[in-house]
């Protein structure tokens, strides 16, 4: 016992040092940027401004934080590493996996229901129209991109080129040939996928980081080329007034031949958001049931031994080139639809929309959820997308720092930040484990960790 | 002719700043294999800590000497941002090590969203304009009423880039941290076997990247007297690109792309399309990447089973 308070007390000198070092560090760190402020003054002239209690205040946060951390959270995982790694999953844990599909499924189709019975009609179009589509979209785009990084492997940075050709394409074609939103639907995705090997084609002996990159310039590429083809995109002012989606031919708008006088109820925006939302939602349920479903076929066999060894693949007599196409070209689509969608929603598209922090975004839901695995990249969807969308919802932090509190431009700082903490935390992502599409007699999940994988 | 040399000219001072980048990049993913996306932000950050020295200088202190000035602010940039480079290492890059191959590359785009967000939040989203810090300019001839002109800043930019390379030569050609550099690597476990600190020397390896970021940073904010939080993606990727053109890993390569990136953006835009300047860019790195994958410079990348 002697001992270990001795170890207690050295500890605590340990604990103050590193907080002290810590905050200097955290003070040296934000002395420029956050204690000084770069400010135009009346005369257009810069000056400086001081900001000494902010300053002094993220010191103050940051030294206790490392306090804390070394006497609260340090022995934790000090404990945590010690103990013993179970087995066999819990009975609870296999309750969760076996029921939590289904569970989910349902929940995703009673929710506009839900919504509607806890806040009213008025009150729902909000959180059925930013959380549940804009959850969705992101779903859906982390789904599609999950083909190309998570089963075939191939790191994709530019995935929101075929989001942007989907798009582009259904707001062209439906604005110039009045081509009704379900025709274009199909034709958005086959223009996307067919952009999909269009670029797929060069880069087929890159792998890894490299590919990743040359997919990026690829994709800058072709938003600037929209950006500037003003001709037919418009440039950066947009394509506005695309048609919206009808119900089989019915609009949905107040006239007398709209959804709601059609079907006699009151007309309220709301039926269009329902309806927006289950197409979206379909068209996500659709894309993991294909991707199961490719998984069982000869292709997505390939696809998942080429992410695992390509040399192997190749020796084997795998045609690599045909099987990376197919994923470049299957991701494209379902990014085509999604692309096609969204045009269909916003009814306003401009290059804004198909920024490199969009493809960085989608990328990370993949990798966060954890490649391969489409429950961890709803989840990591629903975490990233509706964390950074609930951000806009915190008012009552208006009266807590007062009224020029703007919690909205903390979305992306925070995004950033939640990347990262992620990454450290769980670096395989939040699901890493790894169901096998073959087994012999049972199915066994293992550990990502097991896997050699990566090198696509 | 004129129009050519003005803007071969106006390429290599370009081509100086990408080259500083671009040698970031290359090193660090010689060292660790990772490419560091959020480097370009780095240099961001480093623009703005060297406009608000610049500032506490001339407007606090009343200093008036432009070269003092800017040296003070050349060193504090590179102390500050240097700063920052290492505690992003310790934080967002080193726990990460020897795990997912993907993970350090996710974590670098998070860490890349949050540094141009801060600098959002902290410093505001308007574009920061200073006052022309250096004015000035030979005229070197004069042909059809065109004068090619070299002025003093391009002339600051040439020469500070000069004498940084040869500062970061010889710490990486003569030095005890240069030679640990190259022996981690080559092989990190055999290097640490034989008594290199590796934790120290990748550490260190973000910190000689920052510090050239930051000379990169100083001399593009005196060379265009504006900078805003965004400005750190398009030039991380074209420092990326030089880092890819010369052969990533290789030191004099990176240099090399960067001056070339430079000249082909210039007379790019002199030539053809200004508009499409960014598409040369990201061309010249696809082409790159699918016909030459080692580079000018770089060692071929041997597939071992």
């Amino acid at each position: 016992m002697e001992g270990g308070a001795q170890d207690r007390r050295v500890d605590i000198v340990r604990a103050l040092r590193d907080a002290g070092v810590t905050a200097l560090i955290a003070f040296g760190l934000f002395l420029p940027l956050i204690g000084l402020q770069t400010v135009t003054d009346i005369r257009n002239d810069l000056i400086l401004t001081t900001r000494w209690p902010l300053l002094f205040a993220i010191t103050a946060i940051v030294g206790a934080g490392r306090l804390a951390y070394s006497f609260g959270f340090e022995p934790w995982l000090n404990r945590r590493a010690l103990r013993p790694v179970p087995v066999a999953p819990s009975a609870w844990r296999s309750f969760v996996a076996k029921w939590f599909v289904p569970f989910a499924i349902g929940f995703v189709i009673a929710y506009p229901v839900i919504v509607i019975a806890l806040n009213g009609f008025s009150g729902s179009v909000k959180w059925i129209d930013n959380f549940g589509i804009q959850i969705l979209i992101y779903v859906m785009l982390g789904w599609g991109l999950n083909i190309v990084v998570g089963l075939a492997g191939l790191l994709d940075l530019g995935y929101v080129a075929f989001y942007a050709v989907g798009a582009y394409s259904y707001a062209l074609l439906a604005k110039t040939f009045g081509f009704s939103f379900w025709i274009l639907l199909p034709m958005a995705g086959t223009l996307a996928s067919f952009w999909g090997i269009l670029l797929g084609f060069p880069v087929l002996r890159l792998r890894g980081d490299y590919l990743a990159i040359v997919t990026l310039a690829f994709g800058e590429i072709i938003r600037i080329v929209i950006i500037n083809w003003v001709d037919l995109t418009n440039g950066y002012a947009g394509i506005s007034g695309i048609p919206r989606p009808t119900f089989f031919g019915i609009p949905f708008n107040a006239n007398e031949d709209g959804f709601a006088a059609v079907f006699g109820l009151e007309f309220s925006p709301l039926y269009r958001v329902i309806f927006l939302y289950y197409l979206i939602l379909a068209l996500a349920l659709l894309t993991a049931f294909v991707t199961v479903r490719l998984r069982r076929l000869p292709v997505g066999r390939a696809w998942e031994a080429l992410r695992e060894d390509e040399i192997a693949c190749r020796s084997l007599g795998i045609n690599t080139t045909n099987t990376k196409l197919t994923a470049f070209a299957m991701g494209a689509m379902f990014a085509g639809f999604a692309g096609s969608f969204f045009a269909a929603r916003q009814g306003f598209i401009s290059p804004e929309s198909f920024t490199f922090l969009e493809s960085a975004t989608i990328l990370s839901i993949v990798v966060l959820g954890g490649m391969g695995s489409q429950i961890g990249v709803a989840i990591a969807a629903i975490v990233m997308i509706g964390g950074t969308e609930i951000m806009r919802e915190l008012d009552f932090l208006k009266q807590i720092f007062g009224p020029t509190f703007d919690p909205t431009q903390y979305r992306m700082l925070l995004f950033g930040l939640a990347m990262v903490l992620i990454m450290i935390w769980r670096p395989r992502g939040l699901i890493a484990t790894r169901a096998p599409s073959v087994f012999l007699k049972e199915r066994k999940s293992i550990s990502v960790d097991l896997v050699k994988e990566g090198h696509g | 002719m004129e129009v050519f040399l003005q803007q071969l000219i106006n390429g290599i001072t370009l081509g100086s700043i990408y080259g500083l980048i671009a040698i970031g990049y290359t090193m660090v993913f010689g060292i660790i294999g990772m490419v560091n996306f959020a480097h370009g932000d780095v240099f961001m950050v480093s623009a703005f800590i060297a406009l608000i020295a610049f500032l506490i200088l001339t407007s606090w202190l009343g200093l008036t000497s432009i070269a003092l000035a800017l040296f003070i602010v050349l060193i504090v940039a590179m102390l500050f941002t240097s700063l920052v480079n290492w505690v992003i290492e310790r934080l967002a890059y080193r726990p990460l090590r020897g795990s997912f191959r993907l993970a350090p590359l996710i974590s670098a785009i998070g860490m890349s969203i949050f540094l141009s967000n801060f600098v959002q939040v902290a410093q505001g989203p308007r574009n920061k304009s200073t006052p022309p810090m250096v004015q000035g300019e030979f005229v070197i001839f004069t042909q059809n009423n065109y004068a090619v002109t070299l002025s003093f800043k391009q002339l600051i930019i040439w020469g500070v880039t000069a004498m940084l390379l040869a500062c970061f030569w010889y710490l990486v050609a003569k030095t005890r941290l240069g030679r640990a550099q190259r022996a981690c690597e080559q092989d990190q476990k055999m290097a640490a076997l034989v008594g290199v600190d590796v934790d120290r020397t990748i550490s260190m390896t973000f910190v000689i990247a920052a510090a050239l970021a930051a000379v990169a940073g100083t001399m593009y904010l005196m060379y265009y007297g504006v900078v805003s939080f965004s400005d750190g993606f398009v030039p991380g990727v074209k420092a990326f690109t030089a880092a890819v053109l010369g052969g990533i890993g290789s030191l004099p390569g990176a240099v090399i792309g960067g001056l070339l990136i430079g000249l082909i953006e210039t007379m790019w835009s002199a030539y053809f399309s200004i508009d499409y300047k960014d598409v040369a860019a990201f061309s010249v790195l696809a082409i790159t990447l699918i016909f030459l994958p080692q580079g000018l410079f770089g060692r071929p990348d041997v597939e071992k089973v």
